[in-house]
């Protein structure tokens, strides 16, 4: 198929277009026996029109994929979700959270986008596995436990894993203990920070931490 | 795009021939799928550092025992190196469908997975993630399905911090997604709009690449008219998608393609298109397809018709849309590139992909019909030969030519004299009835608006060409109208 050359220029020029020629219609035009018409043609999802078309995505789509990874350097940190970390944070380390608990509803819903609050973890939970289908034993929050004296962690990490309910009551149902580091967290220059005795010291908040994390993996020749 | 995909894992000892045909077969059952309404593809991740390492070396089949076992280690061992290797080999093993026949139906182990996947350990996270992701990708619904409990913490990661897990997710949820209505049943209460929508301001391209196919399987569900475009077009998503679409240096073309198939399946579906063309989309997909075309002109690269495809069907289908009526402004599509991009897509398809010409020529009707500015740009670019040329592809050719004939005798004036009446004199001796019908419609306009054209048409022997037809049930009585303007002229 032959184009014009000048083609591939006005293709790199400027956009508009030229002045239009005059439309100047003649009521025999596409009268009977005649019968056309100019007019757009739109197709719906499932016709058969976009067979071909169709068909070359979805042979795309089931070749492997595959990824260059560099020497894989590990990451060492959990993936925590910002999400759950903000409402961590502001539920475990904010004092006055507890204060402002009792007077209103605080527990807010971990799914992005819901609004909802509540005035205990367990209302919460219930939410979660009513309205959002989460699993019974979906784990968030570790239960409050006093781990003795104040210990300064520097570096905090959010586990998205929980144990039983909320801080309220122990129990519900069968779960797995996370095996929880026995060595105290390094600290991280720059970052310290000190927390009430309310914080298990293997809680950790994760923004210092994930900063760790390199993507390792490079693609080839991303096109 | 990804790395490799044409190459890196055919199995070896294959000849090219068979690839070929395991090609046309898959095909075939495509074809036959998508017929049925079936049409299915999940999509698989596997890590070429990782294959190098471990490869060589066919995982085997694992049995209950052995399952088992890794699990024990990887949920209790006492290195962390251990448990680690422990997971490593179950992936390795769930590669294989037996293998994850018995894994699913061993008690507990779908709960132990999802234990490891939310532990403190991000090694054991990721091998746990890896191991439901191959899950997802079993064709085998039992074992698919085996990986909802696991739905909730895949879209609570979704907010994370490391982009490869993130991806894992993500392709894991839309191996997960097109598993079944019951499964996106699920996904949406439990917020994976939201989530996605979240999601999408990542800056990283893998991420962004999977998020887009993840949506896409979203978005094709059956179901998805109904129950699904309308919380996606509520959110930000429709934003971020033309905003992923902008052409320029940052576009990349993995990513772009998962977008634009997106889009394509939200406006097919017919649910709010006046708030695609109100965002813009109209613009960045006409400024996309100057794009793919200038892309098509620099490279031999045949992945373009990818993109080229949805954006094409995306473009021709929005121009129906009657907010595009309104005359003028961001709605309309008015730059006359538009129409040099797309001729130079339609030689492209000649020459790669003869089966998207019908698409593109599609667009061009789309854009001619009703704007005498782009039949005005066929004429002053000089693409009526070329169109012309067009004319054994498909009868669509004839309603361009039609839709810039109709528009009155300045149009009609650079229709002739030129190649279109000696073209016109072979399609009217098709015994096709379509394609003759259609001349038919042609002629009568071009005699009308151009009435020196029938002396020409007489004397290349039009009468005789007509005469073919005069018995034709469907073509007789415009056949002897046009018998008679041509006589009494």
């Amino acid at each position: 198929m032959q184009l014009p050359p000048a083609l591939r220029s006005r293709l790199v020029g400027a956009p508009g277009a030229a002045e239009p020629l005059p439309v100047q219609r003649d009521p025999a035009a596409g009268a009977p026996p005649f019968h056309f018409a100019a007019r757009r043609v739109r197709f719906p999802r499932d016709h058969e029109f976009f067979e071909d078309g169709d068909v070359q995505r979805h042979l795309y789509l089931q070749d492997v994929l595959t990824q260059v990874t560099e020497a894989p350097e590990r990451p060492r940190r959990a993936f925590p979700s910002v999400h759950l970390l903000d409402t961590h944070i502001l539920e475990w380390h904010d004092s006055l959270f507890q204060i402002l608990s009792e007077r209103q509803d605080m527990y807010q819903c971990l799914v992005e986008g819901c609004t909802e609050k509540f005035k205990t973890g367990k209302d919460r939970k219930d939410h979660l596995v009513r309205r959002h289908l989460y699993p019974a034993d979906f784990r968030f929050d570790k239960p409050k436990k006093s781990r003795g004296s104040a210990t300064p962690v520097a570096t905090v990490q959010v586990l998205a894993e929980a144990l039983g309910d909320d801080g309220e009551q122990s129990g519900g149902d069968a779960m797995e203990v996370c095996s929880e580091h026995a060595a105290p967290l390094p600290e991280r220059v720059g970052e310290r920070r000190t927390y009430s005795h309310r914080i298990p010291s293997t809680i950790c908040f994760g923004q210092g931490a994930s900063r760790g994390f390199k993507s390792t993996k490079k693609r080839k020749e991303h096109r | 795009m990804w790395s490799g995909r044409q190459g890196r894992l055919r199995p070896v000892g294959c000849v090219v021939e068979e690839l070929r045909c395991r090609r046309r077969e898959r095909e075939a059952a495509l074809r036959k799928a998508r017929r049925e309404q079936q049409l299915v593809s999940k999509r698989l991740l596997r890590d070429d550092v990782l294959e190098e390492v471990e490869g060589g070396c066919v995982a085997k089949i694992l049995g209950e025992a052995e399952i088992q076992q890794f699990l024990r280690l990887a949920q209790r061992g006492t290195e962390e190196k251990e448990r680690e290797r422990a997971l490593v080999s179950l992936r390795r093993g769930l590669q294989h469908p037996e293998t994850q026949q018995t894994f699913i139906w061993l008690e507990g182990s779908i709960r132990t997975l999802v234990g490891l996947l939310t532990s403190s350990q991000a090694l054991l996270q990721l091998e746990a993630a890896r191991c439901l992701h191959e899950l997802s990708h079993s064709e085998q619904s039992a074992v698919a399905e085996a990986c909802l409990p696991a739905t909730s913490y895949l879209l609570t990661y979704l907010s994370g911090h490391s982009s490869d897990f993130i991806e894992l997710c993500l392709y894991t949820l839309g191996n997960l997604i097109v598993e079944s209505e019951a499964v996106r049943r699920q996904l949406l209460p439990q917020g994976i709009v939201p989530a996605l929508a979240a999601c999408i301001q990542s800056p990283h391209l893998t991420v962004l690449e999977a998020l887009g196919y993840a949506l896409s399987q979203l978005l094709q569900a059956k179901e998805a008219p109904e129950m699904i475009i309308p919380s996606v077009l509520g959110s930000t998503l429709p934003q971020h998608i033309l905003r992923l679409l902008q052409p320029g240096p940052k576009l990349n073309l993995g990513v772009a393609v998962e977008f634009a198939w997106c889009l394509h399946y939200i406006i097919c579906s017919q649910v709010n298109n006046a708030l695609l063309i109100y965002h813009g989309g109209l613009s960045t997909l006409g400024l996309l397809l100057l794009d793919v075309a200038g892309a098509v002109q620099r490279t031999e690269d045949a992945g373009l018709e990818l993109l080229a495809c949805p954006v094409l069907r995306c473009l021709s289908n929005l121009l129906t849309e009657a907010a595009v009526e309104v005359g003028g402004g961001p709605n309309q599509l008015e730059d006359e590139r538009v129409v040099a991009a797309l001729f130079i897509l339609l030689q492209f398809f000649l020459q790669k992909q003869p089966s998207l010409l019908p698409e593109g020529l599609w667009l061009l009707n789309n854009l001619t019909a009703n704007s005498s500015s782009f039949c005005t740009s066929l004429l002053s670019m000089d693409l009526i030969e070329p169109l012309l040329q067009l004319l054994p592809v498909s009868n669509v050719v004839l309603t361009v030519l039609c839709n810039v004939a109709e528009k009155g005798p300045a149009y009609c004036q650079h229709l002739w004299p030129g190649p279109l009446l000696p073209c016109l004199m072979g399609t009217l001796a098709s015994s096709d009835t379509e394609v003759v019908g259609q001349s038919l419609e042609l002629l009568q306009l071009l005699f009308l608006y151009r009435p020196e054209a029938v002396e020409a048409f007489l004397q290349q022997s039009g009468l005789q060409v007509l005469e073919q037809h005069q018995e034709e049930a469907q073509l007789q009585d415009r056949v002897r109208a046009l018998q008679k303007t041509a006589l009494h002229r």
